[in-house]
């Protein structure tokens, strides 16, 4: 029994490491898509973050060795944030003053985005001469667990306090974003924004500022996991390959959970124990690629029940994907 | 409380404090022309922008750029690879074409070119000795239309049934048939010696023939192109979707069943994506594998919008998507360029065209204090 529950737990945790990647670009296009912007080029930010991370924190210990763990780790997190927030930039731009096409917009972000993560790490790998890996400062900034003494606790120990830092700041964020849309005052101008534009501007919202902010901010949000699939799943070793297909999933994820934050931690929980599941469940003979794809239809099934049902809260905000212009009101 | 004359704000130094300083203004009408330069001025943007990144990693993008043309164009063969290139995007984007034009998101096209690459390939391995080269390419096509148009007629149905999200729901579908496409490939339909992860290769029975070196996919998407352009501007159905796409209310008030029209819209739509998955599975690869659409899908959405839905437009811009491609890969040979750059490249040309439609539908007005000034 107690074999069991030891195997449980490792699969619970290695369940969470695996899918607070996808947790963070959830949350990132989850404030996207609360403000109306349907953003689909989560792909593209996830690599562009990933890279721009991982370029700061290799160029950062290569100019300055001897650096701290600390800088290193917001170093890179503000780099990965940036650049990915940069590619949301020029889809806000687009999108919300150029009045293009939310969805053309998007993907153009996700094959630019893709192309660029690509291209700068495989030219930093020629560059370079070899594999990018993150100095050992680097890797154990990341690795650093900061309630590590909380660790010894029988079986919630290991199960609650064994991770590192990105992960608990994927779970503030997730908590931070819930208060903010349901209890202040600047997060129910957000959701109305999102809902009906021109009702809230009606009542004097900017509407564009708050556009603006939530997709760039949603977007450096999203940048964060692609940096943190590189410094922790990754262990510090720049792939490209390992983070495609992760934007795909976010994005799949917030119709998932519903655009909340909160069940968005449960979510990534769930997609992520079911993206390794086909290492460790032997029992039900599912195929391992239809394991895979499991997440998918899971949130098809969501979708169309909730459709179906077509309760208030649970749907779309009403003018996702939608322009918005003054004039046509 | 008396105000003297003087100090009292008129009614039009109102007016004037309240002006922005810069607006926009919808132009009534512009020339296409007009629109044509601002198109052409975008596209040297990007390629300026796009050397500047070549020029960042040290390459000189004149050479750069000559090699991709040359790569892509400078001989017999290397026209054939792309015009190879541009047969899928071109059909995907004339599939796509009557879903935007009832603005039904399909995004799924990546999945429905995988849905008839399956069902084209299922007959490929099972039957190829069982039907004479004609018949059996007849049934490959025919199979893919129909699995095509079922993978596309899915999210359609829960469209019109219960209003379900088209946009992600075709998203997710996409990602569910290329996952079904790893089993075969590594499960049932798996080469024998076993291990390798890939399906074997047709037997020659199930090769498409070619014609000028290209396989003949090109003469079908050539004459799916005019029958798109017929069918969007000159039929009836053409008709219906312009007016759903303009307004659904409108629509139902003059009698069409809303619910109908989208989803036999999207079984043609996801038929003809079908079809390209067979061009490919038959015609280039002679096998199948998760990634035969490779990014079409995505890549005819941006084409099927920058033609603005006509299909004479799309010919040219898929074949330009494709110069771009195979340019790309020629440039990585020559001067070890990750490939990834065409995506780049593609990805800047997509946001300066985005952004220079705005240009064409609108002008900037500046305030001046007496008269007005146009900002192009």
């Amino acid at each position: 029994m107690s074999g069991f529950l030891t195997a449980l737990i490792a699969f619970c945790v290695a369940s969470i490491i695996t899918g607070t990647t996808l947790l963070y670009g959830t949350l990132g296009e989850i404030l996207t898509e609360k403000a109306g912007n349907l953003n689909l080029g989560v792909e593209g930010m996830m690599l562009m973050g990933g890279i721009g991370g991982m370029a700061g924190v290799y160029y950062l210990e290569k100019a300055f060795p001897s650096v701290s763990g600390i800088v290193i780790f917001f170093f890179g997190m503000i780099c990965a944030f940036l650049v990915a927030a940069f590619g949301a930039l020029i889809f806000s731009i687009l999108s919300i003053t150029l009045r293009a096409n939310q969805i053309v917009t998007g993907l153009a972000l996700t094959i630019f985005g893709t192309g660029f993560g690509q291209f700068f790490g495989e030219h930093m790998r020629i560059a370079e001469n070899g594999r990018i890996v993150a100095g050992i400062t680097g890797k154990s900034a990341f690795q650093y667990n900061p309630l590590s003494g909380l660790e010894n606790i029988p079986v919630v120990g290991q199960l609650l306090f064994s991770y590192n830092t990105m992960v608990y700041i994927a779970i503030i964020i997730a908590l931070l974003m819930s208060w903010f849309f349901y209890h202040t005052h600047k997060g129910l101008n957000l959701r109305a924004v999102g809902e009906n534009p021109a009702t809230a501007d009606a009542a004097g919202i900017n509407v564009n500022r708050y556009k603006y902010l939530a997709t760039c901010i949603g977007g450096g949000i999203c940048g964060l996991g692609g940096l943190y699939f590189v410094m922790v799943v990754s262990s510090g070793v720049w792939t490209h390959e390992g983070l495609l297909g992760k934007g795909w999933l976010a994005v799949a994820l917030v119709i998932f959970v519903l655009w909340s934050p909160n069940k968005a931690i449960a979510g990534s929980l769930l997609f992520g124990a079911l993206s390794i599941m086909f290492m460790r469940v032997t029992i039900i003979p599912i195929p391992t690629e239809i394991y895979k794809i499991l997440p998918y239809i899971a949130t098809v099934i969501v979708l169309i029940i909730s459709s179906m049902r077509n309760k208030r809260e649970n749907q779309p905000p009403g003018w996702l994907g939608l322009p918005y212009f003054r004039e046509d009101r | 409380m008396s105000q003297s004359a003087a100090q009292r704000k008129t009614y039009s130094d109102n007016q004037e404090r309240k002006e922005p300083l810069i607006r926009i203004e919808a132009r009534g009408d512009y020339s296409k022309k007009q629109a044509w330069t601002c198109r052409v001025i975008a596209i040297i943007l990007a390629i300026i922008v796009g050397g500047l990144i070549l020029l960042s990693i040290g390459q000189n993008p004149f050479n750069a750029y000559g090699t991709m043309l040359s790569g892509s164009l400078g001989k017999a063969y290397s026209i054939k690879q792309t015009i190879r290139i541009t047969i899928p995007l071109l059909g995907t984007a004339l599939a796509i074409a009557p879903a935007f034009k009832m603005r039904f998101w399909n995004i799924g096209a990546e999945g429905q070119i995988t849905a008839g690459a399956i069902a084209a390939t299922y007959f490929a391995l099972f039957w190829y000795d069982a039907m004479p080269h004609t018949v059996l390419l007849i049934t490959m096509a025919a199979a893919a239309l129909i699995a095509g148009g079922i993978w596309g007629l899915i999210p359609a149905f829960f469209k019109a049934k219960w209003g379900t999200n088209e946009t992600l729901f075709t998203l997710m579908l996409n990602y569910i048939i290329i996952g079904v496409v790893k089993y075969l490939q590594g499960g049932p339909w798996e080469k024998i010696p076993h291990g390798v992860q890939q399906i074997a290769q047709f037997d020659a029975n199930a090769y498409l023939p070619a014609l000028f070196g290209i396989h003949i996919g090109w003469i079908i998407v050539i004459i799916l192109t005019a029958l798109m352009f017929i069918y969007l501007k000159y039929s009836k159905h053409g008709y219906e979707l312009s007016v759903m796409g303009e307004s659904i209310p409108t629509a139902r008030y003059a009698g069409m069943s809303v619910e109908w029209i989208t989803m036999r819209t999207m079984i043609l739509s996801g038929a003809i994506a079908g079809l390209m998955g067979f061009l490919v599975v038959s015609g280039a690869d002679h096998t199948l594998s998760d990634s035969v659409a490779g990014g079409v899908g995505f890549t005819a959405i941006t084409i099927a919008w920058l033609a603005q839905l006509n299909p004479i437009a799309m010919v040219f811009i898929s074949f330009a998507m494709a110069i771009l491609e195979k340019g790309a890969s020629s440039l990585q040979t020559v001067y070890a360029v990750p490939a990834s750059a065409s995506d780049m490249l593609i990805g800047i040309i997509l946001f300066f065209m985005l952004g220079c439609e705005f240009f064409i539908r609108y002008r900037l007005v500046r305030r001046k204090r007496n008269k007005q000034k146009e900002v192009e």
